[in-house]
C-alpha cells in the first residue's frame, strides 16, 4: 500500500539526510525504522506525510503519488504520533482525540461516540473526556496521543519514537497494548525507534538505516539470524544474538556431555591426578548414583592436603546448577551476570548430565555470527 | 477643599461627560490598535526577516514624544477627536504587536508540528492552536496599551480632542488647582480601574487546561 521509490532528501546547506531509499510496505504491515541518531529515520518518515518534501524519488500510497495530493488532505488520511506526545494543553481529552474528525467536520454526537469507543480500546473510561492533558500520567497522555492518530480510522499511521519518553515499565505495557491494538485494527504502521528490543517486539519487518541508507530489511528473526554486516551485528548487540540463536533453545542442546567429575569417597591425591590429566582447576563431585553433590577446586585441595584425606571432607556443597531443560536465554543471563566460569547441568533428579562453560557460550556467539560450521565448533569444544 | 466641592457642585455633569469622552477616545484607539496589531503580529510570525524590521519601526515610533506626534497630525487631519484617536492608536500598536508576536512565537514547536502532522491548515493552526495558547500574552499587551492610552489621552485636549485633559490644561494655564485635580484624579482612578478590569479579562481568557497546568507547576 505504501511504496517508497528511490527517495532522497538533501537539506538546504547540502546535508544528505536520506540517500536513495526504496521500500515496499504491505497493507497491515508493522514496519520499524531503526538506526543510530541522525541516520535519517525521522526525515524518511516525515516525507511520507509531506512534512518534508523529498528531493528525489517518489512515494506512492495505494498507487497514488503523494505529491499529486493536497498536503493537508493527505495528512488527515494518515495518523501521526510524535515523540513528545503533542497533545494540546488547552483542549480537553475529548477535543484532543477528536481533532481530526473536527477538521473533517463530523458532528458533535459522532465525535463523542468515537472518543468513547477509542478510550475503551485502552481501558480508559468516559470520566477522562472532560479532563485536560496535565491531569493525566505520561503513559495515559501517550495513549491519548495514539488514540488521536486512530480517530478518523486512517489506514496508515506514522509514529516517531512514540514511547521514547516513557519509563521502561509503562513503555513495556504500552508496547504490548499497542501491538494487540494493531493486530485487531489491521493498520499499516511505520514506527521509528532506536530501541532494538522495541523493534523486535513490535515489528513485522525491521528497516535498519545508517547514514541515510538502508543497511538491511527483514523480519526480526531474519535480522537476528543473518545480520547483513558488522554494523547490524553491533547494532543488534552480541547479547541478543546469544539469546536468540535459532533452533537452539534448551541448555541440553549446547552443554558438553562429559563433565569432569569425581566421587566423594576418592582421595585428594586422586583428585589432583585427574585435574592434572584433564587440565582443569575444579572438579564436580557426585555420589555413586551420579547425583551432584558439590565441587572441589584446586585451592581448597592444596589448603587441606595435609589435614584431609577424602573428597567428602573438603567438598563445597554450594554449587549452582541448571536443569537440562531450561531455556538458554535464562541460564545465559545468570552465568554471565554472576561471573561463573562454568555451570553444571542436571536432570530432574539432580543427576549430573553435562556442563556449560563460558567457552560454550562463546561458541554460540561465533556460531550465530558466522553460521553453523559444525566441525569448527566441534574443534573449539575439544579445546576447552 | 471648599473650592473643590464648589467646583464639583457646579461642574459635575461636565466632569462626567469629560471622563466619558476620555475613556471613549482611549478605548476606541485601543480597539483600533487590536484590529491592526493582532493580525499584523500574527503575520509577522510567518515572516522571518521583515519581522525584526517592523518591530524595530514600531519601537522607534513608541519613543517619539507624544506631543510631537499629536502636533504632527494637525496639518493632515486638523484638530478634534479624529486626529487625537489616530495619534493614540499609534501608541497602542506597539505593546499589542510586540505581545502578539512573542506570544505566538512562544507556542511550543512540537505542538505546531503535531498540528501540521495531523492535517491542520495554516489558518486552522492559528485559530485552534496558536491564538488560544498566545491569548493571555496578547491580552497582557492590550492591558498595557489601555493603561498607557488613558494617561496619554490627557494630551488629546491639546489638539482639541476633549477629555479630562481639558481640565488639566485649563488649570495649568489659569493656575487653578481645583481644575488640575479635577482632571488628574479621575484619570488616575480610571487607569487603575481599567487595569483591574483587564486583569480580570486576562485571567478569564486563559484556557482552562493551561490554568491547571500553572497550578500544578
Ligand atoms: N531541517 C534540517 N536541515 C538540515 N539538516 C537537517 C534538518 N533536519 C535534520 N537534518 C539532518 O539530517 C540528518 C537526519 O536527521 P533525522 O532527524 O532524520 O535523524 P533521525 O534518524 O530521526 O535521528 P534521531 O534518532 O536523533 O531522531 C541529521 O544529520 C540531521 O542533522
Ligand atoms: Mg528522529
Amino acid at each position: 500500500m505504501l511504496k517508497i521509490e528511490n527517495v532522497s532528501k538533501t537539506y538546504k546547506g547540502g546535508k544528505k539526510a536520506v540517500k536513495n531509499i526504496s521500500l515496499d510496505i504491505k497493507k497491515g504491515e508493522f514496519i520499524c525504522f531503526i538506526g543510530p541518531s541522525g541516520c535519517g529515520k525521522t526525515t524518511t518518515m516525515k516525507m511520507i506525510n509531506r512534512l518534508i518534501e523529498p528531493s528525489e524519488g517518489k512515494i506512492l500510497i495505494n498507487g497514488e503519488n503523494i505529491m499529486d495530493k493536497d498536503p493537508v488532505e493527505l495528512r488527515r488520511q494518515i495518523g501521526y504520533v510524535i515523540q513528545q506526545i503533542g497533545l494540546f494543553p488547552h483542549m480537553t481529552i475529548l477535543e484532543n482525540i477528536t481533532l481530526v474528525p473536527k477538521l473533517l467536520k463530523w458532528n458533535e454526537q459522532k465525535k463523542k461516540e468515537r472518543a468513547l469507543e477509542l478510550l475503551q480500546l485502552v481501558d480508559m473510561g468516559p470520566e477522562y473526556l472532560e479532563r485536560y492533558p496535565y491531569e493525566l500520567s505520561g503513559g495515559q497522555q501517550q495513549r491519548i496521543g495514539v488514540l488521536r492518530a486512530l480517530a478518523s480510522n486512517p489506514p496508515l499511521i506514522l509514529m516517531d519514537e512514540p514511547f521514547g519518553a516513557l519509563d521502561p515499565i509503562t513503555r513495556d505495557a504500552l508496547q504490548e497494548e499497542f501491538k494487540n491494538l494493531q493486530r485487531t485494527l489491521d493498520k499499516t504502521i511505520v514506527f521509528v525507534t532506536h530501541d532494538m528490543d522495541e523493534a523486535i517486539k513490535l515489528a513485522d519487518r525491521i528497516v535498519i538505516l545508517k547514514a541515510g541508507e538502508i543497511v538491511q530489511v527483514g523480519t526480526p528473526d531474519e535480522i537476528l539470524r543473518n545480520p547483513a554486516n558488522e554494523f547490524v551485528e553491533e547494532f543488534i548487540g552480541k547479547d541478543r544474538l546469544l539469546q536468540t540463536r535459532p533452533n537452539v533453545e534448551l541448555v541440553e542442546q549446547i552443554m558438553s556431555r562429559n563433565p569432569i567429575s569425581i566421587t566423594e569417597e576418592k582421595s585428594l591425591t586422586d583428585a589432583i591426578t585427574i585435574m592434572r590429566e584433564k587440565r582443569v582447576d575444579s572438579l564436580l563431585v557426585v555420589d555413586e548414583q551420579n547425583v551432584l553433590k558439590g565441587f572441589v577446586d584446586v585451592e581448597t585441595i592444596s589448603e587441606y592436603r595435609k589435614k584431609a584425606k577424602f573428597i567428602s571432607e573438603v567438598i563445597n556443597t554450594e554449587v549452582y546448577s541448571v536443569k537440562q531443560d531450561t531455556l538458554i536465554r535464562d541460564s545465559v543471563q545468570k552465568i554471565l551476570k554472576r561471573g561463573f566460569k562454568y555451570v553444571p547441568v542436571v536432570d530432574q533428579n539432580n543427576h549430573l548430565v553435562g556442563i556449560v562453560t563460558r567457552a560454550t557460550l562463546v561458541d554460540i556467539v561465533y556460531d550465530s555470527i558466522w553460521g553453523e560450521e559444525e566441525n569448527q565448533v566441534a574443534e573449539v569444544v575439544e579445546m576447552f | 477643599m471648599e473650592t473643590m466641592l464648589d467646583f464639583l457642585q457646579t461642574n459635575w455633569q461636565e466632569l462626567i461627560f469629560k471622563a466619558w469622552e476620555h475613556l471613549y477616545i482611549s478605548m476606541i484607539a485601543v480597539f483600533l490598535g487590536i484590529i491592526v496589531a493582532v493580525p499584523l503580529g500574527i503575520m509577522l510570525t510567518r515572516m522571518k526577516r521583515s519581522a525584526s524590521i517592523i518591530i524595530g519601526i514600531a519601537n522607534i515610533m513608541q519613543t517619539l514624544p507624544s506631543l510631537a506626534v499629536l502636533a504632527f497630525f494637525i496639518p493632515f487631519l486638523g484638530v478634534g477627536k479624529t486626529p487625537a484617536i489616530i495619534a493614540l492608536f499609534f501608541y497602542s500598536v506597539l505593546p499589542i504587536l510586540r505581545n502578539t508576536y512573542t506570544g505566538i512565537k512562544g507556542v511550543n514547536e512540537n505542538l505546531l508540528e503535531s498540528g501540521r502532522g495531523i492535517g491542520m491548515s495554516s489558518w486552522e493552526r492559528i485559530r485552534l492552536v496558536e491564538f488560544p495558547l498566545a491569548l493571555s500574552v496578547i491580552m497582557a499587551g492590550i492591558r498595557t496599551a489601555s493603561v498607557y492610552l488613558i494617561g496619554w489621552a490627557t494630551l488629546a485636549s491639546f489638539i482639541g480632542g476633549g477629555g479630562l485633559g481639558d481640565y488639566i490644561f485649563i488649570g495649568l494655564n489659569l493656575y487653578q488647582t481645583e481644575y488640575i485635580i479635577a482632571g488628574a484624579v479621575p484619570v488616575i482612578i480610571m487607569a487603575i480601574l481599567v487595569d483591574y478590569v483587564f486583569s480580570i479579562i486576562e485571567r478569564k481568557v486563559v484556557p482552562k487546561g493551561l490554568k491547571g497546568m500553572k497550578e500544578v507547576a
